[in-house]
This record gives C-alpha cells, structure tokens and sequence, in this order.
C-alpha cells in the first residue's frame, strides 16, 4: 500500500518560536491519522503544513506522492480541509457558495445538488449563510471540503457545533467509511483514539 | 554572515572622503555670485538625494533577491538600505526647503521638479514603516515589505518621468543648478561630495547590518538557551 | 487561469450587488466632494484645470474607499485559504480582484460624471474623456489590487491604503489630469493629449506587468 504522507522530522519556525519539530509519521492510503495534544501544541500548524498553505522549513514531508514545498502544486486539489473557519461567505447562499468552490476545483454543478442533499441543507440552500445556525454552518463547510472528492481530508474539530443526528448524516463523508485518507484533530480523545490507525500527541511542537 | 567583514578600510575610507569633501567645500569651491554662501547646501543636497535615490532602487533589488532566495539576510539588506533612505530623503526635503529659501525666497517651490518628485518618493516611502510593523509573522512580513521596495523602487523612475513632463509643459524650465554645466571647481566638489556620501550610505549600512545580526544571533541564543532541558 | 479568474469575478460582483459595501460609498463620496469644492472654492462652475484638477483629485481619493474594501472579505472570512486550496492559478485572483475594482469604477464613474458636470463643470463632457477614464480606470484597478493586497497583510489596512495608494497613483494623475484639462477649457492641440496619454500607457503597462510578477510572490508561503 502507497503511503499517503510520509513525514520525516518536520519543521515549522514562526520567527524565532518553534512551531512544530521533528515531526514523524507514516500513513497509508485510506488510514486515519488522529493528533491530539492541547492549545498551542501545534496542531493546526500540522493540519495547514499538510494541506501546503505552510511551507515546512525542515525536514521531508510527502503528501500524496508529492515533496513538499517544490511540488505542492500537485497536491491542491487533492486535498478538503474542514477547519475552525468554513471558508464561506457570509452574505451568499450555500448552494451559491458551493457553485463558487465548484468553479474553482472544475468540478460539475450537479455535485452541488447532490451535496446539498447529502448534508440535508436542500431546503436552506438559498438563504445568505449568515442567517444559519452553526451546525447548519459546519455542514455545507463539510459539503464544500468533499465536493472535490479529494482522497486527502484535513479534519480540525469536525464534529464542533453539530447535534448527533446531523454528526450522522456527515458520517458517509468525512468518517472512516469514506475510504479517504484522513487526518484527524480532535479534543475527544476517546472518539479520536477509535477511529484512530495511527495517533500523534503533540505538545509545544513535538511528539510527546 | 561576515557583514563586518570591510567595514575599517570602509569607515576610514569615509571619515577620509567626508574630510576632503568638507575641505573642499569650505575653502576650495566658489561661492556663488547670486545665492552667496547658501549656495553650498548644494554639496549636501544633491549627493543625498542621489544616494538616497539609488538607496531605494537596491533596496527594491535586493527586495527580488530575497523574494527568489527566500533568504530573510536579503530581506535585511533590503530593510536597512530603505530605512536609511527614508532618513536620508527627510535630509533631502530640510537641505532642499533651505536651499528654496535662500535661492527663491520661499522655503517650498514646486519649480525644481526633481525636488517635488522627491517629496512624493519619500511619502510613498513613509508607509513602509506602517506596513512592515502592522504584520506579525515574520516571514509574510517580510515578504510583503519586498512586494512593496519592488514596487516603489519600479515606482521612482516613472514618477519622476511624469513630474518632469508636467513642469516641462507648465514651466519651461531654465537651466537649473543641478543640471550637468559645473565649472570645474565646483564639479570636483561635488564628486568628492557625492563620494562622500555614497561611501557613508554604505558604511553606515554595514554598521547597521552588523548590528542587526549580532542581536538576532544573540536572541537565538537566548532563545535556544530557554528551550534546552535543564 | 481565464475560467478561475471569471469564477473568481462573478463571485465578488455577486457580493458587492448584494452588501452594496464599496459602490454606493464611492459615489456618495464623489457627489459630496463636488457640493464641497462648490463651497470651498466659491465658484459656481469651473472650467480647465480647475475642473480638471478637482474631478481627478475626487475620483482618486474615492477609489481609497474601494481599494480598502477589495480584499476585506477575503481576509475577513477566510476566502484566501480556499482560493488557495484549490488549483486556481494565484494570478488568476490578481486578474478577478483588478477587474472587480475596474468595473466598480466604471459604475461609479457613470453617475458621477454626470453629476460633475451639472454641478461645477462649464464646459460640457467630452468623447476623447472615455478613452483617458479607460486607461486611467486600468491603472487605477492594477495599482489598487495590489496596494490592497498588501495592506491586506496586516492590521492597519484603513491606514496604509491611502498612505501607499495616494502617492504611487501621483504620476497617474498628472496625465489625467494634464489630459483633461485640454477637454474641459477648449485651447490645447491634440498633440498635448497624445504624449499624457502615452504616459498613461506606460504607467499601466510597468504596473499591470509588476503587479501580475509579484502577486504569486505574495500569496505563496
């Protein structure tokens, strides 16, 4: 099986503050990756390294067959992110707001409606996103990391803001059953360690 | 990163050039028939505008070098040489509103096109301090502080250009002191001056280089130090 | 690069029809200053550089409001990340970005020209007029995309728009100006408007050129 990232002694600096060091890890196409560890341990710096918004400074890390940061072009695309901010905006609709990612990632129109049927937002589609509730909020952000199909998500608290009937029905597109690879932050370290075929705790920047 | 490295034969090559030019000035060149002893600023205030001018042009050079080299020394380099311009181009602005005085009357004249294309250099140049410090993380600080020398430093020439042409057409201009006709009394003066100056610049940026490092290599020290398990 | 920069385009058209943020407060701003020059200079109706000088000085310093507001919701609401994610090209969003501002521009130019004209111009509009607003609009949009993108960085963007636009749109607004004024007095040849346009020109040219070089440069990391 073809790992899907290959970490070797990764290094992120923010100024002179060290963000992430010597940072390992190996995993398979398809597996789940979780990382815990508390505020500040770097974990969102991992996530945004691994989804190629940050250079590493250090260190070899291959995401999907790619080095980065020479060939991170090939890696977006690939990748959905699901993190603290929806990358909505505010005053369109949701179904606008997905045409607008759907444009971006060449991906046809029908898979808006599509997604918006699978995340159960079809009868709120066309209300500026600014008027939904927070889960309603976290479900077409979900739509809108998946609608590329990318076989890489990027998870940073999915499941905050959602009730358990709509963690469920988010389940077929960014759990285990998905059959993507993914990463995993989370603070519930019980539901994180489950689903879980590799696990990093991170603290201050390194493994712990 | 060896900045110091020239830095005596540098300085001594200044104190020595300043010197002369000073010398020169005072006791060698003539003094004008028609603005009198004023006149001399003149031996200020061109070489600085000259040297702060081509200070901004290689801080922008230096601003692509960093930007290609991702190497955050270049973007130093970059800073320090801008930094000092914008000191030096505040000197420009008080030598040439004295200058104005003595010469027209008036402490400001919109006439000296490269006078009025200076004042607009240095206001764009005002915004770079605001810029930088208004970014916290280092690297994206840097990088934009680039984007902005590459684009002031493209800026200078064409801003000139376009001044030059407005007075061209609004006032036809007469043969200005600045221009290329020195007797030649007055023309080596001033290239010593101009000398003078650009070896100042350039010491005074290595000075400044030197020092910036040392404190960065002893904040990682410290830094390092903090980190160490004890 | 062309289909990410439309989507990119039509996106930000469709938010500003809908918060209305940048137009509107251009045009306003643009009508208020010409009631206000009406009573600053005294003068019921100008013509030549007067008239010329005041609609230019107007028409910049109501771009600020634009330029300011250009990358604000992209930073505001995360916009970038996702642009970013994506395979759309970075230039491609330099491109959308200067177009949004360009068509902004024209809007407002559309209204407040008219509007110029019947509260302080003597001399009525002209047609070589469109041909100097189009070029001046095309520098206008590059330089403010950039000056946008850069302010955008930090904190203090509502302070660094105008300290950094203002001055680097002065060569801008001498050709305009110097253009204009020609049109708005009925004296000065054509050969005077020919080389403050071709100013104009080169003006446009460095800046659309540099801007589209450095733009990747800034939003990599």
């Amino acid at each position: 099986m073809n790992a899907a990232i290959e970490l070797e002694c990764v290094e992120r600096r923010y100024g002179e503050r060290v963000a992430l060091a010597g940072i390992s890890a190996t995993v398979g196409e398809g597996e789940t990756l979780t990382v815990l560890g508390p505020n500040g341990a770097g974990k969102t710096t991992l996530l945004r390294v691994l989804a190629t918004l940050l250079r590493p400074h250090g260190g070899r890390a291959r995401v999907l067959g790619a080095e980065l940061p020479d060939e991170a072009w090939k890696v977006r695309g690939n990748v959905g992110l699901l993190g603290h901010e929806p990358l909505l905006y505010r005053d369109l609709s949701p179904r606008e707001n997905l045409l607008y990612h759907a444009r971006l990632h060449r991906v046809g129109e029908e898979r808006v409606g599509e997604l918006l049927a699978a995340v159960g937002m079809e009868g709120r589609a066309e209300e500026p996103m600014r008027e939904l509730s927070r889960g309603m909020v976290q479900r077409v952000a979900s739509a809108r990391a998946v609608l590329h199909d990318p076989p890489l998500l990027l998870l940073d608290e999915p499941r905050a803001g959602l009730d358990p009937a709509a963690a469920e029905l988010l389940e077929p597109l960014l759990g285990r059953a998905s059959g993507r690879t993914r990463v995993l932050v989370t603070h519930d370290v019980e539901q994180g360690r489950a689903e879980a075929d590799h696990v990093l705790v991170l603290e201050d920047g390194r493994a712990a | 990163m060896t900045y110091a490295r020239g830095l005596k034969p540098l300085s001594i090559a200044t104190v020595v050039a300043t010197v002369v030019g000073f010398a020169l000035v005072f006791f060698y060149a003539p003094v004008d028939a028609d603005q009198g002893f004023v006149q001399k600023i003149f031996y200020v205030h061109v070489p600085m505008a000259i040297v702060a001018l081509c200070g901004f042009v290689a801080g922008g050079i230096m601003a692509i070098k960093h930007l290609r080299s991702r190497e955050p020394s270049w973007d130093m380099r970059s800073y320090v040489a801008i930094h000092m311009s914008i000191i030096l181009g505040l000197g420009v602005l008080i030598t040439g509103a004295i200058w104005a005085k003595a010469s027209w009357g008036h402490w400001w004249v919109w006439d000296e096109p490269v006078l009025v294309s200076f004042l607009v250099v240095f206001l764009l140049y005002c915004v770079y301090y605001p810029l930088r410090f208004s970014i916290e993380d280092p690297e994206r600080q840097a990088r934009a502080s680039s984007v902005f020398a590459i684009a002031a430093g493209a800026f200078v020439p064409i801003n000139f250009a376009a001044v030059r042409l407005a007075e061209s057409f609004t006032h036809p201009r007469v043969l200005s002191q600045t221009g290329g006709d020195l007797p030649g009394e007055m023309r080596l003066t001033f290239l010593v001056c101009l000398a003078a100056m650009s070896l100042l610049f350039v010491t005074l940026w290595k000075l400044e280089l030197t020092s910036k490092h040392a404190a960065m290599s002893l904040k990682r020290l410290r830094t390092r130090l903090a980190a160490a398990p004890s | 690069m062309i289909r990410s920069a439309s989507a990119i385009l039509r996106k930000d058209l469709r938010l500003e029809a809908r918060t209305k943020e940048s137009v509107p407060a251009m045009l306003l701003f643009s009508v208020t200053a010409f009631v206000l020059f009406h009573f600053g200079l005294d003068r019921d109706s100008l013509d030549g550089e007067l008239a010329s000088g005041v609609l230019w000085v107007t028409l910049l310093l109501a771009s600020v409001i634009g330029v300011t507001r250009l990358f604000a919701a992209e930073r505001e609401q995360g916009g970038i990340d996702g642009l970013l994610l994506s395979p759309a090209d970075r230039t491609g969003l330099f491109l959308a970005k200067a177009a949004a501002l360009f068509v902004y521009l024209a809007l407002v130019e559309l209204v407040a020209l008219p509007a110029f004209t019947l509260l302080l111009l003597g001399p009525g509009l002209q047609p070589e007029l469109l041909l100097i607003l189009l070029l001046a609009n095309l520098g206008l949009a590059s330089v403010g995309a950039l000056v946008s993108a850069l302010a955008s960085e930090g904190r203090a963007r509502e302070l660094v728009v105008p300290l950094m636009l203002l001055p680097l749109l002065t060569p801008l607004l001498i050709a305009a100006a110097g253009a204009t004024e020609p049109l708005f007095s009925g004296d000065g040849g054509p050969e005077d408007l020919g080389r403050w346009l071709g100013l104009l020109s080169l003006y446009d040219l460095v800046f659309v050129l540099l801007s589209v070089a450095v733009f990747d440069y800034l939003l990599d990391d």
